[in-house]
C-alpha cells in the first residue's frame, strides 16, 4: 500500500480497507486451493471456507465497490456535492442494470436457480474477469519479447538527443520572445487606458467604447501562434523523454543482466508464439482439452522414455508446484502492471477512484483465474471447485479465454508494429 | 521595447499544486479558468519594474518557466527536464497546503534542480539526501510559495502556517501563502506583493548587478571543509547563512 501511494496522500481511509480486504480475501482464495492439494485441514471445513470465502468477495466485488466508485466519482464534480448520496445510488443502479444484461448473450444461465444465487453472480463476475485476463495476457505475451529482445531496439546516438534538445529551446525562445511582445502591448493599453480615462470622464468612456484599441486584435494573433508553438514545443519534449528511454534500455541492454534478459526474451518469444498456436488450434478444431498438463506430461514420459514411477505421488507434487508458480507469477505480474498504471494515471484528485477501480479488477481477475486454475489440475482435486461454484459451464469461460486470448494477441502485435514503424519515420523528418 | 533585460525564473513543485494558475495569475493577473496538465514546460512572461519608485528604475522582463512533472518520474523524464535548469536565476517552490507530501517532495525538487548549476567545489553532493551545507552556499534565491490557503480549515490554519515557516527558514527563503484563484492576495500594496516584489528584484541584483558576488565563493568551501573534517562543528546555518547574506548586500 505504501509503496502505490508513495507521492499521493490517500486520506479516505475507507478506501484503503476496500482495498486490502478485496487483495487479503482474493489469496485466502489460492490458499484453500493449495490446501486442497495438499489436504489441509477437514474436508468439510474447507468446503465452508470456500464458501464463506466466496460469499463475502462477491459481495464485495457487485456491491460495496461499484457503490464507493460512483460515490467518488459523485464527489469529483462539484456541481452535484449536495446530493452526492442520491446520484451515487443512482449510479450504482446502472451498473447493476448492465452487469445484468451482460449475462443474457452468453449460454450461462440455468432456469434451476434463483436470481441473486451465487452461479448467477459468479457467472457474470467470470465473464468479465476472464475478458480481462485474457486480454492481459495476449497483451503482455507480446509485449514480453518487444520489452526483452534488444533486437527491436533502434538506434539512438548522443547527437540525436542534442539536436532535439536545441529544437526543444529554439521553440521555447520564439515562445519566450512573442510572450514579451504581449506583455508589453497590455502593459501600454493598460497605461494608455489609464492616461484616457481620468481626464475625459463620461465622454472618455464613450469613446474607449466606440474606437477598439488595435493592440488587442493584435494579441489575438499573436496568441494564436502562441499555442501553436507551445503545441509543438509539448510534442518535442515528449519525444526528448522517448529518445533517453531508448538510449537508457539500449545501456542497460549492453550489462550482463541486460544479456540476461535479452536471452530471456527469446525463450518468452518462442513460449508465447506456442501458446497463440495452441489458442488456435483449440478454437479452429474446437477442442477443449480435457487432462490437464502435468498428468498429460507423466503420460507420455512414462509411454515414451518407459521411466516407471509412481504416478500418484509425483503428479500431487508436481502439480502443487506448478499452480503454486502460476499462482505467484500471475499475482506478481498483475501487481507491478497495476503499479505501473497507477504511477502513470494518477493525480490528487481521481486518486480514490483509480484504487477502488484497481481493487475491483484484481478482484475480479483473481476470481476468473481460480475458474481456469481447475483446467491446469488434475482431476481429483477439480472436484472442490465443481462442487463450490455449481454448475458453470466451465468449457465455455476456456473457449471464451482463448478466442480473447487471440484476439488481444494479433491486434497488440499489430499496434506495436505500427508504433514501431512509425517512429524511426518521425526521426527522419527534418 | 524587446530589447529590455531578461531574468529566467524557474517554478517547480509536484502536479496538481497549482503552478499553472500562479504563473497565469503573476503574469496577466487573472485567475486561470480552465487549468489542464502541463505536459513538458511552459512559459510565460512578466514585467516587472526594478526598483519601483527610485530614481534608478528600470524594466525587466522575468520569464517564468513552469515545468510540469512529478519527482517519481522516470529517470529519462528527468533527464529532458534537465534541458530546463540552464542558466537559471531563481527558484520558486510551489507547494500545496493541504498536501503534507508535496512540501517534503520540495526538497527532492531543489536538488533536482541545483544540482545542475552548482559551482563544482569538490565535495561529494549525497544523491536524495537533503544535506543543508548545499542551501547556505546556494547562490540563487528562493521563494517558497503555498497554495491553496482558502480550503484549509480555519481551526488547522496555524499548525499549518508553523509548518511552512520552518519549511520556509530550510530553504533560506521568503514564503507566501496564497490562493491561486483569488487575485486579492497579491493586489498592489499587501504584503505578499511586497514579498514577491523584493524577491524579484533580489535575483535581478544577483544576475546584473552581482558580479563581485562571486568571490565570495571562498568562505563556503571553506565552511564545508571544517564542517567534514571537525564533526561536531555547530551548525553554520543559522548563523554562516546570516554573516554570508550581509557580506553580500553592502
Amino acid at each position: 500500500m505504501r509503496q502505490l501511494f508513495k507521492d499521493y496522500e490517500v486520506r479516505q481511509y475507507v478506501v484503503q480497507v476496500i482495498f486490502s480486504v478485496t487483495f487479503a480475501f482474493s489469496c485466502t482464495m489460492f490458499e484453500l486451493i493449495i490446501f486442497e492439494i495438499l489436504k489441509v485441514l477437514n474436508s468439510s471445513s474447507r468446503y465452508f471456507h470456500w464458501k464463506m470465502n466466496l460469499c463475502v468477495i462477491l459481495l464485495i466485488l457487485v456491491f460495496m465497490v461499484p457503490f464507493y466508485i460512483g460515490y467518488f466519482i459523485v464527489s469529483n464534480i462539484r456541481l452535484l456535492h449536495r446530493q452526492r448520496l442520491l446520484f451515487s445510488c443512482l449510479l450504482w443502479l446502472t451498473f447493476m442494470y448492465f452487469f445484468w444484461k451482460l449475462g443474457d448473450p452468453f449460454p450461462i444461465l440455468s432456469p434451476k436457480h434463483g436470481i441473486l444465487s451465487i452461479e448467477q453472480l459468479i457467472s457474470r463476475v467470470g465473464v468479465i474477469g476472464v475478458t480481462l485476463m485474457a486480454l492481459l495476457s495476449g497483451f503482455g505475451a507480446v509485449n514480453c519479447p518487444y520489452t526483452y529482445m534488444s533486437y527491436f531496439l533502434r538506434n539512438v546516438t548522443d547527437a540525436d538527443i542534442l539536436a532535439l534538445e536545441r529544437r526543444l529551446l529554439q521553440t521555447m525562445d520564439m515562445i519566450i520572445s512573442k510572450k514579451k511582445r504581449m506583455a508589453m502591448t497590455r502593459r501600454t493599453m493598460f497605461q494608455k487606458g489609464e492616461v484616457h480615462n481620468k481626464p475625459s470622464g463620461f465622454w472618455g468612456m464613450i469613446k474607449s467604447v466606440t474606437t477598439s484599441a488595435p493592440g488587442s486584435e493584435n494579441l489575438t494573433l499573436i496568441q494564436q501562434e502562441v499555442d501553436a508553438l507551445e503545441e509543438l514545443s509539448r510534442q518535442l519534449f515528449l519525444e526528448t523523454a522517448d529518445l533517453y528511454a531508448t538510449k537508457e534500455r539500449i545501456e542497460y541492454s549492453k550489462t550482463f543482466k541486460g544479456k540476461y534478459f535479452n536471452f530471456l526474451g527469446y525463450f518468452f518469444s518462442i513460449y508465447c508464439v506456442w501458446k497463440i498456436f495452441m489458442a488456435t488450434i483449440n478454437i479452429v478444431f474446437d477442442r477443449v482439452g480435457k487432462t490437464d498438463p502435468v498428468t498429460r506430461g507423466i503420460e507420455i514420459t512414462v509411454n515414451y522414455l518407459g521411466i516407471q514411477f509412481d504416478v500418484k505421488f509425483w503428479s500431487q507434487h508436481i502439480s502443487f508446484i506448478l499452480v503454486g508458480i502460476i499462482i505467484v507469477t500471475s499475482i506478481r505480474g498483475l501487481l507491478i502492471t497495476l503499479t505501473k498504471f497507477f504511477y502513470a494515471i494518477s493525480s490528487s484528485k481521481s486518486s480514490n477512484v483509480i484504487v477502488l477501480l484497481l481493487a475491483q479488477i484484481m478482484g475480479m481477475y483473481f476470481v476468473s483465474s481460480v475458474l481456469l486454475i481447475r483446467m491446469s489440475m488434475p482431476l481429483e482435486y477439480r472436484t472442490i471447485i465443481t462442487e463450490v461454484l455449481g454448475e458453470l459451464q466451465f468449457n465455455f469461460y476456456h473457449r471464451w479465454f482463448d478466442v480473447i486470448f487471440l484476439v488481444s494477441a494479433l491486434s497488440s502485435i499489430l499496434f506495436l508494429y505500427l508504433a514501431h514503424k512509425q517512429a524511426p519515420e518521425k526521426h527522419m523528418a527534418p | 521595447m524587446a530589447s529590455l533585460d531578461r531574468v529566467k525564473v524557474l517554478v517547480l513543485g509536484d502536479s496538481g499544486v497549482g503552478k499553472s494558475s500562479l504563473v497565469h495569475l503573476l503574469c496577466q493577473n487573472q485567475v486561470l479558468g480552465n487549468p489542464s496538465w502541463t505536459v513538458g514546460c511552459s512559459v510565460d512572461v512578466r514585467v516587472h519594474d526594478y526598483k519601483e519608485g527610485t530614481p534608478e528604475e528600470k524594466t525587466y522582463y522575468i520569464e517564468l518557466w513552469d515545468v510540469g512533472g512529478s519527482v517519481g518520474s522516470a529517470s529519462s523524464v528527468k533527464s529532458t527536464r534537465a534541458v530546463f535548469y540552464n542558466s537559471v536565476n531563481g527558484i520558486i517552490l510551489v507547494h500545496d497546503l493541504t498536501n503534507k507530501k508535496s512540501s517534503q517532495n520540495l526538497y527532492r525538487w531543489s536538488l533536482e534542480a541545483l544540482n545542475r548549476d552548482l559551482v563544482p567545489t569538490g565535495v561529494l553532493v549525497t544523491n536524495g539526501d537533503y544535506d543543508r551545507e548545499q542551501f547556505a552556499d546556494n547562490q540563487i534565491p528562493l521563494l517558497v510559495i503555498g497554495t491553496k490557503l482558502d480550503q484549509i480549515h480555519e481551526g488547522k490554519r496555524h499548525e499549518v502556517l508553523t509548518r511552512t515557516a520552518f519549511l520556509a527558514e530550510d530553504f533560506n527563503a521568503e514564503e507566501i501563502n496564497l490562493d491561486c484563484t483569488n487575485p486579492r492576495y497579491l493586489a498592489a500594496g499587501s504584503s505578499n506583493a511586497v514579498k514577491l516584489s523584493r524577491f524579484f528584484d533580489k535575483v535581478i541584483e544577483k544576475r546584473y548587478f552581482l558580479r563581485e558576488g562571486n568571490q565570495m565563493t571562498l568562505s563556503p568551501i571553506c565552511w564545508q571543509m571544517f564542517s567534514i573534517w571537525i564533526p561536531g562543528f555547530p551548525d553554520r546555518k543559522r548563523f554562516g547563512g546570516g554573516t554570508l547574506k550581509s557580506l553580500h548586500y553592502d
